[in-house]
């Protein structure tokens, strides 16, 4: 493949889209997601469920508890990351969120409407308005259709009024404003690299002009060099459309640059909601703090990183109290049986530790 | 003389449609325990590299030139006996993923002591007490109970782990790790990371690092290699390239990182991707995506098209570049004129 083939857009135009963006900011909350829970059976159906124990039939249920009890809310045109180590849950909201799962208890409200109990006919008019980006560009490009194709689907179900002339013209519009030659759409999704697939899936959730992206980590199957250019890509996106996102990684670097503010998970549950600057200058909660001192970085101080206990437990039997006791350096016995919830402090920050809200911390 | 000596290192893969070059011009030199980083993209060639050290290139891949050299000896040339005499035994692999790398139906005890006892001449019995050694060394916690666990019953991060303890078990010389953290969490590599680095400089063990994660080299190597569509493209010392790298490439992956970049701004960005093995560009390899290519005067460098660029030395750093030796050229005969 050509070098030539990616070409990047150019944004000359930044200044005054970034103003707008930030005028936007202060606007009113898009996304709301009240105490949202999502349990996964591993027992199987009620079958399956039933055992003999001591000559008699009991009926024995297991779960995995992926998402406890999430209060997020997304304004308007920022970019909530929501970071966290793998099995925490954050893969979880973000699917909960566009309606790919259903949540086990909780709420989810968008731009003032419940939309978590639905059905899919009604849902049609919010999925134009929120679309989603996944992490392998590999696995999630159908690899029977073309690029045309693809990008051509979602406008002919989210728009059926749309003449075969109107579809192609946003087709091709879409097209140049992820980098991808609008020749190229008789070709296959396995005939581009990974960086290029990644670009025609934004291209696909950018089709239908949506307000609300969640892209659960769209960048981390990359190499680095092209993850520079998704990820610019995406930001640019976001000044041009004024786009909101939910943007699910594990990779605080990304976060920090990307971010306008940051949930850090744990376990199924928040443990700090912060700005991106705030957290990073000054991280509260202890999990926080271990998970930013383990960045590698580039200089040249050797690893340094706060060492935690043990490792994340099963979230088929949840620790009892704060999730995090176990590993904590501060934990205490009221950490062992009380679940913190969150807490604003001063500077707006909310975090969900007894020993920040003790002054231990 | 070095305890690793790498010449000329030349891979292929007979494919169908021709014959691939998947590592040309290698040459490397790892003293006793020295730490050296490998860096690069996918498809860079590391983890080919690797394989090759140990002569572990399978069909239709063959080491097609160059030699290996580790304590005098030449590992590529040499018998398959007496190869598996210096594997996993004066040098030891550590691979991407645990859940591959260990044997789903031994327990960890039994893949331990069998390796023990086909390099040495043991009981069982001293076999398992150099493994439980191994395991504490390793700080995994309650190691006597692990020695019987399977493999699955262990999380990622125990199990890689345990993949260390494997690799120290006969004491080598060399440690090569490719990707070893990759497959985990932040908070799991870093304690890991930390771990080797610590068993590393306790016993004085060479370690050869492959990984695509600039700051992971950053911390724990000395020297650094930095590979491209097969090729070393710079070489040297980790912090003088990390701080100032001279090929395009390296600086375009050092500033393509987040941290580089002020937060919201545009990230610096290399264009297009790496060129596939089988069909790279005439010349230096990068040069499609290299934006040093045109001189002053605005006309493109013919040699950066034409030419294979060779290493010119930069500090302590070798490159591989046509602009930094035209540079290096131009400020030489300055110098001679003044």
């Amino acid at each position: 493949m050509s070098a030539t083939a990616t070409r990047i857009p150019v944004t000359e135009t930044r200044g005054d889209q970034t103003d707008a963006a930030d005028k936007a900011q202060d606007a009113e909350t898009l996304l709301e997601i009240h105490d949202l829970e999502k349990r996964f059976s591993l027992s199987g159906d009620f079958l399956d469920q039933l055992r003999f124990k001591g000559g008699k039939l009991v009926r024995k249920q297991e779960h995995v508890h992926a998402i406890n009890g999430v209060n997020l809310n997304i304004n308007r045109s920022e970019a909530l990351c929501v970071v966290g180590e793998s099995g925490c849950g954050k893969s979880t909201v973000a699917r909960t969120v566009m309606g790919l799962l259903s949540p086990s208890a909780g709420e989810i409200h968008y731009d003032g409407t419940r939309i978590d109990n639905l059905s899919s006919r009604q849902l049609l008019p919010f999925r134009k308005r929120m679309q989603m980006i996944f992490q392998n560009p590999y696995a999630s490009l159908n690899p029977r259709m073309t690029i045309q194709q693809t990008l051509e689907e979602p406008l002919r179900l989210h728009h059926p009024d749309w003449n075969r002339q109107q579809v192609v013209e946003q087709v091709e519009q879409v097209m140049a404003s992820v980098g991808i030659d609008p020749d190229w759409g008789k070709r296959f999704g396995h005939e581009f690299s990974g960086g290029q697939r990644q670009r025609i899936a934004i291209a696909r959730a950018l089709a239908v002009d949506p307000e609300f992206i969640v892209a659960d980590e769209p960048i981390s199957a990359l190499d680095v060099s092209i993850q520079a250019q998704v990820l610019n890509l995406l930001m640019d996106a976001r000044r041009e459309r004024n786009l909101t996102y939910l943007f699910i990684t594990h990779d605080l670097a990304v976060v920090e640059h990307f971010g306008t503010r940051v949930a850090v998970m744990y376990l199924g549950t928040v443990c700090e909601i912060a700005d991106t600057a705030t957290l990073f200058a000054k991280p509260r909660h202890p999990y926080t703090q271990a998970l930013l001192s383990a960045i590698p970085r580039l200089e040249d101080d050797g690893p340094q990183h706060i060492r935690l206990e043990g490792e994340v437990p099963t979230p088929v039997n949840l620790p009892s109290g704060c999730v995090f006791h176990g590993r904590c350096p501060y934990a205490n016995a009221r950490c062992k049986q009380e679940v913190p919830v969150l807490q604003t402090q001063d500077d707006g920050v909310r975090v969900a530790c007894h020993a920040v809200e003790e002054g231990r911390l | 003389m070095a305890l690793l000596e790498v010449n000329q290192l030349d891979v292929r893969f007979a494919l169908r449609k021709g014959e691939v070059r998947a590592l040309r011009d290698i040459n490397f030199t790892l003293e006793r325990g020295e730490r050296l980083g490998i860096v690069g993209e996918s498809g860079a060639g590391k983890s080919v590299a690797a394989f090759a050290l140990l002569n572990l290139i399978a069909k239709p891949g063959f080491i097609a030139g160059g030699e290996v050299n580790f304590e005098g000896q030449t590992l590529n040339t040499m018998s398959e006996r007496r190869l598996r005499k210096v594997r996993g035994n004066r040098i030891s692999m550590i691979f991407q993923d645990p859940m591959m790398t260990l044997n789903p139906v031994l327990s960890i005890g039994e893949q331990m002591v069998e390796s023990l006892k086909a390099h040495r001449r043991i009981s069982t019995k001293r076999a398992r007490a150099i493994a439980l050694d191994k395991l504490q060394q390793v700080q995994i916690p309650s190691p006597e109970t692990r020695l019987d666990q399977y493999p699955h019953e262990l999380s990622g991060g125990m199990r890689q782990r345990i993949i260390i303890a494997i690799a120290l078990l006969l004491d080598p010389d060399i440690i090569i790790a490719d990707e070893p953290t990759t497959a985990l969490d932040v908070t799991i590599q870093a304690e890991i990371m930390a771990l080797l680095l610590n068993l590393c400089e306790q016993h004085n063990v060479g370690l050869i690092l492959i990984t695509h994660d600039l700051g992971v080299v950053s911390q724990v190597t000395q020297r650094m290699l930095v590979m491209y569509a097969g090729r070393v493209i710079e070489q040297g010392p980790t912090r003088e390239i990390i701080n100032d790298p001279q090929h395009p490439y390296t600086q375009g992956l050092i500033n393509a990182l987040p941290q580089m970049a002020t937060p919201g701004e545009q990230l610096n960005q290399i264009r297009g991707s790496m060129p596939s093995l089988s069909n790279l560009p005439g010349g230096c390899a990068f040069h499609p995506r290299c934006d040093f290519i045109k001189r002053a005067d605005g006309q493109t460098r013919p040699a950066c098209v034409e030419q294979v660029p060779g290493f010119v030395t930069s500090g302590n750093c070798q490159v591989a570049c046509h602009m930094v030796a035209e540079m290096q050229e131009d400020r030489r005969l300055k110098e001679e004129g003044q």
